[in-house]
């Protein structure tokens, strides 16, 4: 029975291969999310360290199974419609919202041998779906029919175009000194070249930045700034659908780190992977969880600057420092093919 | 009754008097003695305008401050020889700042006209000072006197369906005497309606030929409100064109209560108005019923009251502090600043026995001695304070965030802040050191050492600076009151003091029968007015107590610091954006029930 089976396999190989990569796929989606969920726990406990307080610690070991309590709760909360709203775009925002995170994660290299899909425009794809996650909130603000949901909706507009603008610009330098678009191929090129945090410090710093804006989080949260307005864009949302903007912003921020670690920290690469390749992903990992808990520090210890003023940071500082990155990067890949 | 407060005479000693009689003429007043010695006048309704304008332009070093504005009803009051007939009086505290300062003439003046029939009318008074408005409407609504001329004469504490004026005299001041409440389909429908939003009713316009206004309804449910707060915001994008306060929302009839509860039994209630400021409510009104009832307290007693003042100034502060910060975007100075509170609250809680409202002073002195041990609390407390606030101060203070988002927001001048009627905080950051326990020291302030600290610009941050080192020299006041404590009773020796000392009271029966008839009905204050005014918390509170004669007020008044300061607002925050108005309400530092009473 069972040399049917894998002979049948064997036989279908493009089948197989196949069936392969979307079980890969759908396990690291679902890490992914499992992965975003407990982040929710990691950044209550950690808030509640750096806060002199405890943080959920209640349930199961370490307050862990709260995360498993928020949801069954959120799960089985009314979905209420509020009857003022648009209905379609009202429900497809934070769809788009958790969707276009998850298919970013499509393009993260994990691991050499694990990672769903390999573009060769990879980095291109990545700002381009980012580019499309301003709708999710911008529908989302605008289908509420609210004023504070609304304002909210302006402003992550504003704030994510702007800050899109030099995202990529803040990414070319890399893809001049890797020579390719392929996320797994500028790992592979800091594995034999070094990370690229050292040649690309300035563009690490713009593109850090940028990627806070995009993924709305403190210090800018300006779209939802709880303190201005009521909870800006997801103001009207409540149930599973405010979970879905919720938990789409933690995914947010394991995607955002995990980008970075792959353009800028070398992704799995690290010391003992040659002779033990086993010990990629726990590379991946650690270096993944200092940026996601460096997120939480930061909103941890940072308040929150004016619209206007967090509109000309980026337009003023980061636009013009991203320039001179890629202009100072080119004029060095230039140079130094001449010199070969 | 013992009869030993010193009843002034208003009259050719003092200057300001002098300057009104010469130019009015004599025969436009008439003087008025009261226990607390400010000149106090009687004007006729047609010259009240005028007579306010002279003080404000008029006269050397102007009265620039409307400091109050209430009303009395006079109608079931007894004791009124030599007084002016009247059913109701309108009362003018004026206040000049630079008199104060100075401490040349006298710094206050009360002006009171009084009026005769069931509604009767009166002039207002907003074209002189702007900030009567807010105190005009008030008058209105709870008395039903009418001014003439008024912007906009509207109900400003009760809902607009309201029936009735409350505080006079025939209104029901408990619930049981009113009918049951019944909410039928056509009150709901009429309460409903009344509720909608009208530009037009806030004297906002709804738009130009071209365009319709954006308005934005802040609050009364709104993160950053502060308490039931509401706003309505006139937007131009983010930007404020326009904007209109709407307070009421916490009213509680804190100064009906008050003339239905007995002397002693009004204390607890005075907790709950700056309800942050904890046993610095009670002192400016049991310093008003010592007046009137010529006790004098004990040293001991002082320097307790001070201390624990100043405890609450901290815990206020430090709440403030936190809650700034966090309307500007910081999540965790909050939980410190907490962290902080509740260790002053332990000490609080091992010398009154309770936390936020002790209610722990007492007519002619303290609820109960201190307790054993109590230095050494304070000493920890005042220990551990100074450092966390060093590093607040490198922690969130300089923050360059903090400092771009606060830095020449909602700024406001000297002439500004006396024109709304802003003290305290709000007033210092403008760099005037105005300080009532430096100008007019009372319950023993002028025996200590410390500093006012003031801003420069009178923005949100300087706002926000003061009171951090507000908090500071508290420290050095505490600190003061630990080492120097007085030893002696902790109860004035008066047979007014609530309730009364107990050593001899089973050995004579004088001294059992007052007890008694203390404890029962309560100390009959005797008949007069007296008001006290402190630096509180938020800035300037006043009680004007009027008694007469009996063991209930006839009239409490409560002039609070926030209500002021709210009233400020649209003068400030036109033109600037929403976040600018988060941070400038937060650097207010008010709460709602210090606002509604």
């Amino acid at each position: 029975m069972l040399d049917t089976v894998v002979n049948w396999f064997a036989a279908h190989p493009q089948f197989t291969a196949a069936l392969i990569a979307s079980v890969k796929a759908i396990v690291i989606l679902l890490v992914t999310v499992v992965v975003a969920a407990w982040m929710i726990w990691l950044e209550r406990r950690l808030l509640g360290l750096w806060q002199d307080r405890y943080g959920p610690n209640r349930i199961g070991p370490f307050g862990l199974g709260q995360v498993i309590a928020d949801m069954v709760k959120i799960f089985f909360k009314e979905d209420w419609l509020p009857p003022f709203v648009d209905k379609f775009t009202f429900i497809l925002a934070p769809g788009l919202a958790m969707g276009l995170m998850l298919l970013m994660f499509a393009l993260v290299p994990v691991t050499p041998t694990w990672g769903v899909a390999d573009f060769n425009v990879g980095v291109l794809l990545f700002l381009a779906i980012a580019g499309l996650e301003v709708y999710a909130v911008m529908l989302g603000g605008w289908s509420s029919n609210s004023k504070y949901a609304l304002l909210g909706g302006l402003r992550v507009t504003a704030q994510t175009v702007s800050y899109e603008v030099f995202m990529g610009i803040a990414l070319m330098g890399i893809v001049m000194l890797a020579g390719s678009f392929n996320l797994r191929d500028i790992v592979v090129a800091q594995a034999e070249h070094g990370w690229y945090i050292v040649p690309q410090f300035f563009g690490f710093c713009t593109f850090v930045l940028a990627a806070i804006a995009v993924v709305h989080r403190t210090p800018f949260d300006l779209p939802e700034a709880e303190s201005e307005l009521a909870a800006g864009f997801h103001t009207e949302y409540s149930g599973m659908k405010f979970g879905m903007f919720f938990v789409g912003e933690y995914v947010g921020i394991v995607l955002v780190s995990a980008i970075t670690v792959a353009l800028f920290f070398g992704g799995w690469s690290g010391p003992g992977v040659d002779s033990h390749p086993w010990l990629a992903f726990p590379w991946f990992a650690i270096k993944c969880l200092v940026f996601m808990s460096s997120f939480i520090l930061l909103r941890a210890s940072l308040p929150r600057p004016r619209y206007d003023q967090m509109m000309a940071a980026g337009w003023k500082v980061c636009l013009p420092l991203s320039l001179i990155n890629l202009l100072g990067t080119a004029a060095v890949v230039v140079a130094r093919s001449h010199g070969a | 009754m013992a009869d030993d407060a010193p009843l002034s005479v208003p009259g050719l000693e003092n200057e300001v008097i002098r300057d009104l009689y010469a130019r009015f003429g004599e025969s436009a007043f008439v003087p008025q003695r009261t226990r607390d010695g400010m000149p106090t006048l009687w004007v006729r309704a047609e010259q009240i305008v005028d007579v306010l304008r002279h003080l404000k332009n008029g006269v050397a070093k102007p009265y620039k401050m409307l400091y109050d504005l209430t009303a009395v009803d006079e109608r079931l009051r007894k004791h009124r020889q030599d007084l002016p007939a009247a059913d109701f009086t309108v009362v003018y505290q004026l206040l000049s700042i630079e008199r104060d300062m100075t401490r040349s003439g006298s710094p206050d003046i009360r002006l009171k006209v009084a009026l005769k029939g069931e509604y009767p009318h009166l002039p207002t008074a907003t074209t002189v000072y702007e900030n009567a408005n807010w105190y005009e409407r008030e008058v209105w609504d709870l008395f039903g006197i009418v001014f003439d001329g008024h912007p906009s004469l509207r109900r400003i504490m009760l809902p607009p369906r309201w029936v009735g004026h409350p505080l006079r005299k025939e209104h029901a001041a408990r619930a049981t005497e009113f009918d049951p409440f019944v909410l039928d389909q056509m009150r709901q429908d009429l309460d409903q309606e009344a509720l909608l939003f009208k530009p037009e009713d806030w004297g906002m316009k709804k738009g130009t030929d071209n365009e319709d206004f954006m308005f934005l309804n802040l609050g009364p449910n709104h993160p950053s409100a502060h308490g039931a707060f509401r706003i309505v915001l006139q937007l131009d994008g983010e930007e404020i064109v326009d904007c209109v306060p709407d307070i009421g929302y916490h009213h509680r009839g804190a100064e009906k209560m008050g003339e239905r509860q007995s002397w002693h039994s009004y204390i607890p209630y005075t907790d709950r108005i700056d309800y942050l400021g904890g046993v610095m409510n009670n002192l400016p009104y049991v310093m008003a019923v010592e007046k009137l009832a010529g006790i004098t307290v004990p040293a001991r007693a002082q320097t307790v009251r001070i201390m624990m003042s100043e405890f609450f100034r901290i815990t206020s502060h430090l709440l403030f502090f936190g809650t700034f910060l966090q309307d500007v975007g910081a999540m965790s100075p909050v939980f410190f600043a907490f962290v902080d509170r509740q260790k002053a609250y332990d000490v609080i809680e091992a010398v009154t026995g309770f936390r936020m409202h002790p209610a722990w002073y007492r007519i002619g002195g303290l609820a109960h001695d201190l307790p054993q041990g109590w230095d050494r609390l304070v000493r920890e407390f005042i220990e551990h304070l100074p450092k966390r606030l060093d590093e607040y101060q490198k922690a969130a203070l300089e923050n360059s965030i903090v400092v771009s988002r606060t830095r020449h927001v909602a700024a406001y001048d000297t002439a500004q802040a006396m024109e709304w009627g802003t003290t305290g905080g709000g007033l210092r950051a403008t760099g005037m050191a105005y300080d009532l326990r430096k100008t007019r020291p009372y319950c023993g302030y002028e025996n200590f050492d410390f500093e006012i600290p003031t801003g420069k610009y009178g923005d949100a941050y300087d706002r926000l600076i003061v009171r951090v080192e507000e908090m500071r020299q508290s420290v050095r006041i505490i600190q003061q009151c630990l080492d120097n404590m007085p030893s002696g009773p902790y109860k004035a020796d008066h047979p007014l003091t609530t309730p009364p000392p107990k050593d001899r009271t089973l050995k004579d029966i004088e001294t059992l029968i007052t007890h008694f008839l203390q404890v029962s009905w309560g100390p009959v204050i005797p008949a007069g007015e007296a008001s006290v005014m402190i630096e509180a918390t938020k800035g300037l509170n006043s009680y004007y107590l009027t008694s007469d004669g009996s063991t209930m007020s006839y009239r409490t008044r409560i002039r609070t610091p926030s209500f002021a300061h709210l009233q400020q607002i649209p003068s400030v925050i036109r033109g600037q954006m929403i976040p600018d108005l988060i941070a400038y309400i937060a650097s207010i530092d008010f709460v709602m029930a210090d606002v509604d009473r």
